[in-house]
């Protein structure tokens, strides 16, 4: 990117700078005798042309919206329209989300994100005997078709986009979905939004699988085809690297590991004999957002630029959507301190900042209270209100990706793109992502990893604030937000009424077809979509599932 | 005595306590292991070995669930290799036995390899027997084959269940020698791995070399999906018979009966020297010699030996 | 020799976040002491078993999705009712403070929550466990 003479002279006055330090540093040492980033990267005390010498614009960076898209996927970025701002929120009844979600959307929240309590993302019902005391804990109960309409009342859905966390039955709950809009007269393809859709991170990480891998797969892949012929609006999976970070990987773990499961699906979905072109485009992101600033920002302009080199050179893929990398964000709940939650706030902000620079085409913002219980609708406003203060205070959403450039963030992107391709060969070396996971491979580093940092931060080489100095005698807050157990018993109420009520002659019949699909080959989605309109309930298709596909079991990797 | 008491009418609290005891060799321990020899003796025991990731656990657990549906009362011993650093341990082959937790008819115990004092061959066969007269119809003992002591534990099983994975060819080789052996039944785990057949026949070739009596079979199985293990429990079966038939399962009780004594004998004696002071000075005093070459250690080794009355 | 703690760490429910879990399950085993990993989604009842059996001295729980006040409480009950109320019962998570004095009421001896150093778990069981 430079001319040569000129690098030697770089080059040269380098040399005098290091003499220069090297002499002030005997007099008085550095604060430290390792700089290291939020990952443990050991950072150097000065960035300059010497480290982007190989870097070549075009090929490296590109213009934004083109390849490999390092720069931003879309050529005017946040000039043309902002980032959509999706709180992640639900809890309790459909009730009381669906009054949150009205909340929100008159707040200036610009996309829908359902949170699903455990027992309904683990394809269990209410009354259920393992959902004992988890029934709205964590988000919103929904059982079946009935919740889900309660759910969405009043709220459009052919003008909202509406994002759902959820897993191993996604099918089903996308199925209650498209039967609610269809209620509200809204055809399936003018439907706007995401399913989680990811079961690999599940097995990785956040542990709502229900089925084995094989199966889920498949469940995947028809979801893929399903969703580009009846959907084909809506993003049928956000490969997630979010809770491979949360549970503790470092940046580019973060970005090796997420796209190599990303490689699995699309190799799976080829293997189900779909076209590149006609899935990958609907084919969507999700990463954290953690404190160090500039680490982030590298990890962000570093996944894109992989990913598209992967689907051109490794996925003959010819559609530069397919190539392009969309991505969610949200900020590291694992980043959070229960101890004086304010400072919360500071953190959000700046990771807030990390991922507008980076790029990201959503957001969630955490809430300060999240390290001690589901956030108050206050903690929420402040939470919003710090992405309105990015998006029309700051400044940096007047021009594409202003970090372009640097010495460092050019240095650190390449460095993160280095070592998550190490990531990736590794993993392709063992067979693949599923293969990985089975051999605990991924689940190993990453706890190495969160072992680390637990250490640094036990040794106080790594301070967090608030927790290991600057510490106060605090008051824990009290009255935080609490889901009552009564919403578990009128859940199951309302599973009695909804049995008694329902023509269960024709759930019974819908269920034996669903049966002998799951047992063949045909898409499964049209017959989970016809027992959910016969009000048939989401642990009663799951269990007929779990029946045909048996249950993952767990590789314990510590 | 009470545990002991408890221990014979099958209660599961008295069993731990009492491995427990007999883990740390908690005074009395003894007296304990005289108590239940009489009546010990009458279950059978599988041994279930390989190398690490064969999914040994998870196999584990479908045959046991599979031997439940017979109404048998089971036992799992799940040995697991310590960390070599820091003398801690994780056992973690529990997880892979998750729902036989909630059975009332199965009990698992986790060990691990090190902490025991008399070594762990020993505490094993020691919660065997308890187990046994706990009620146990069926003992597991599930380890990792390597390692004198564990090749020990499970030579000492009635019938030794040897689980390999598809592409270990050189892992065979290297194996071949000690643990193809010991091995009653061989179980081809994740055979739908590709590999598997050559894998196969890779193990029929060296047991077409073995002269034993009792041809073993190699079964292919996928234990994750419950695949084989029908065909596994009838092998075993096979074994079981052709044990009783032929009487070796009788001269192979003689056989650890002896072994058993004479790992007692071995490791008091070897208490009482290396306890001894008179003894330890000795050996240290000898020991720099050796080192300063005035003496070579065979000299000094049987000086020693001189010096010991038992 | 001293004989090794013997500690069962599980997550009961469903919550699927096991980095504390594991994280402390290490420092414990770091510690020198005989860790029994269960894993994730287990039953009160499972863990009692599971705890009887092994014949742990500690069981030590973690649990992020608030249904805490349900399943520890049921641990404790299921533990007298087996006589083993000397098994030292502790959990950690994100467990609201207001919540604690009704858990230790039914028998949980600590709750240790979001940003407690190991070595501070290490050393509660060190001090508290039956001699």
């Amino acid at each position: 990117m430079f001319e040569k003479d000129k690098l030697s002279n770089i080059e040269n006055s380098l040399d005098e700078y290091e003499k220069v330090t090297s002499k002030l540093l005997e007099k008085r040492p550095e604060r430290r005798e390792d700089f290291i980033s939020g990952s443990g990267d050991s950072i150097k005390n000065l960035y300059t042309p010497l480290d982007i010498e190989k870097i070549d614009y075009s090929e490296s960076l590109g213009m934004p919206g083109s390849y490999p898209y390092t720069r931003g996927v879309q050529p005017n970025m946040y000039r043309g329209k902002l980032w959509t701002m999706r709180m992640y929120a639900g809890f309790a009844t459909a009730e009381e989300s669906n009054k949150r979600y009205k909340y929100l959307v008159e707040q200036g929240s610009s996309g829908l994100s359902v949170a699903f309590d455990l027992p309904t993302q683990i394809g269990y019902d209410s009354d259920h005997s393992l959902a004992e005391g988890e029934v709205g804990k964590v988000g919103v109960a929904i059982d079946s078709l009935k919740d889900m309409e309660v759910l969405f009342d009043g709220i459009p859905l052919d003008k909202v986009s509406t994002s759902m966390t959820i897993n191993a039955p996604a099918g089903v709950l996308l199925a209650m979905y498209i039967a609610v809009a269809e209620k509200q007269g809204v055809s399936a393809d003018k439907l706007r939004g995401t399913i989680q859709n990811d079961i690999l991170k599940e097995y990785i990480a956040r542990g709502t699988y229900i089925f084995p891998t094989e199966p889920s797969m498949r469940l995947i892949t028809d979801i893929f085809e399903y969703c580009s012929k009846e959907v084909p609006k809506w993003n049928t999976i956000s490969i997630s690297g979010y809770h491979i970070r949360e549970a503790g990987s470092t940046a580019s773990q973060e970005v090796g590991f997420t796209l190599a499961d990303g490689i699995a699906y699309v190799e799976a979905a080829i293997k189900a004999g779909l076209k590149v072109d006609d899935f990958a485009p609907r084919l969507s992101f999700f990463f954290n957002a953690h404190n160090d600033l500039f680490e982030e920002i590298a990890k962000y302009r570093a996944a894109r630029r992989l990913w598209a080199k992967i689907m051109k050179d490794r996925f003959g893929a010819k559609n530069p959507k397919s190539m392009s990398l969309k991505f969610h964000t949200q900020t590291g709940g694992s980043t959070l301190t229960a101890q004086q939650p304010d400072n919360n706030i500071v953190r959000v902000a700046i990771q807030t900042l990390a991922a507008v620079l980076g790029g990201t085409q959503s957001l969630h913002t955490n809430s300060r209270d999240e390290a001690l219980a589901l956030p108050s609708v206050d903690s929420v406003r402040i939470a919003l209100r710090t992405q309105q203060i990015v998006a029309h205070e700051s400044g940096v959403t007047n021009t594409v990706d202003p970090l372009a450039g640097s010495f460092f963030v050019e240095s650190m992107t390449d460095k993160i793109e280095a070592e998550a391709v190490k990531y990736i060969q590794k993993i392709d070396d063992l067979g693949g992502a599923p293969k990985a996971i089975d051999d605990g491979y991924i689940q190993r580093e990453i706890m190495d990893a969160a072992y680390k940092y637990q250490k640094e931060i036990e040794s106080n080489d790594r301070i967090i604030v608030g927790m290991n100095q600057f510490q106060i005698e605090e008051e824990r807050p009290t009255g935080l937000l609490k889901v009552d157990l009564s919403v578990g018993e009128n859940q199951k109420l309302k599973l009695v009424e909804l049995r008694n009520g329902r023509d269960n002659v024709a759930v019974e019949k819908t269920l034996v077809e669903l049966r002998k699909v799951c047992e063949g080959s045909e898409n499964v989605m049209p017959y989970i979509l016809d027992a959910v309109k016969t009000y048939a309930t989401l642990g009663e298709i799951t269990q007929v599932m779990r029946d045909v596909f048996g249950e993952y079991q767990q590789s314990v990797i510590i | 005595m009470d545990l002991l008491q408890g221990l014979k009418k099958g209660n599961k609290r008295a069993a731990a306590k009492l491995i427990t005891m007999i883990e740390n060799r908690t005074e009395g321990y003894q007296d304990v292991l005289k108590e239940i020899h009489k009546s010990s003796g009458k279950a059978y025991v599988i041994g279930i070995t390989g190398p690490p990731g064969a999914g040994k656990s998870t196999l584990t657990d479908k045959l046991v669930k599979e031997i439940r549906k017979q109404d048998k009362k089971v036992a799992i011993i799940a040995i697991d290799p310590t960390s070599p650093f820091s003398g801690g341990s994780i056992l973690g082959d529990r997880i892979r036995m998750n729902d036989l937790s909630l059975d009332p008819g199965v009990f698992i115990r986790s060990m691990g390899t090190r902490g025991h004092l008399g070594g762990l061959s020993v505490a094993t066969k020691s919660a065997i027997k308890i187990l046994d007269v706990y009620g146990a119809e069926y003992i597991f003992v599930e380890t990792v084959g390597v390692g004198q002591s564990e090749i020990e534990i499970v030579k000492s099983a009635d019938t030794t269940v040897m689980v390999m994975v598809p592409g270990l060819g050189d892992d065979i080789q290297a194996i071949k020698a000690g643990i193809m052996e010991i091995g009653d039944v061989f179980v081809i785990n994740k055979a739908d791995r590709d590999g598997a057949n050559r894998t196969r026949a890779e193990i029929e070739m060296m047991l077409d070399f073995s002269n034993s009596e009792f041809k073993p079979a190699v079964k292919m199985a996928v234990a994750v999906d419950g695949k084989g293990i029908n065909d596994i429990i009838d092998e075993i079966e096979r074994h079981k018979e052709y044990l009783i038939k032929t009487d070796k399962y009788h001269h192979n009780r003689v056989t650890s009966a002896r072994e058993e004594i004479v790992e007692i004998i071995k490791e008091n004696i070897t208490d009482k020297i290396f306890n001894d002071h008179l003894i330890s000075s000795q050996l240290a005093e000898l020991t720099q010699k050796v080192v300063k070459r005035e003496i070579d250690p065979y000299t000094a080794g049987f000086n020693i030996l001189k010096s010991i009355k038992l | 020799m001293d004989r090794p703690i013997r500690v069962l760490v599980s997550k009961p429910g469903l919550d699927g976040h096991d980095r504390g879990a594991k994280v402390i399950a290490r420092a414990l085993r770091d510690a020198g002491m005989e860790v029994i990993y269960t894993g994730l989604r287990q039953t009160p009842e499972q863990i009692v078993n599971a705890a009887i059996q092994e014949d742990v001295d500690v069981i030590a729980t973690s649990i992020l999705s608030g249904a805490h006040g349900t399943l520890l409480p049921k641990i404790a009950e299921l533990l007298k009712e087996q006589g083993a109320e000397d098994i030292l019962f502790i959990g950690g998570g994100v467990i609201p403070d207001e919540d604690i004095p009704e858990l230790i009421e039914s028998g949980v001896k600590a709750i240790f929550t979001p940003g407690t150093p190991t070595s501070e778990t290490v050393e509660f069981i060190v001090n508290n466990v039956r001699k």
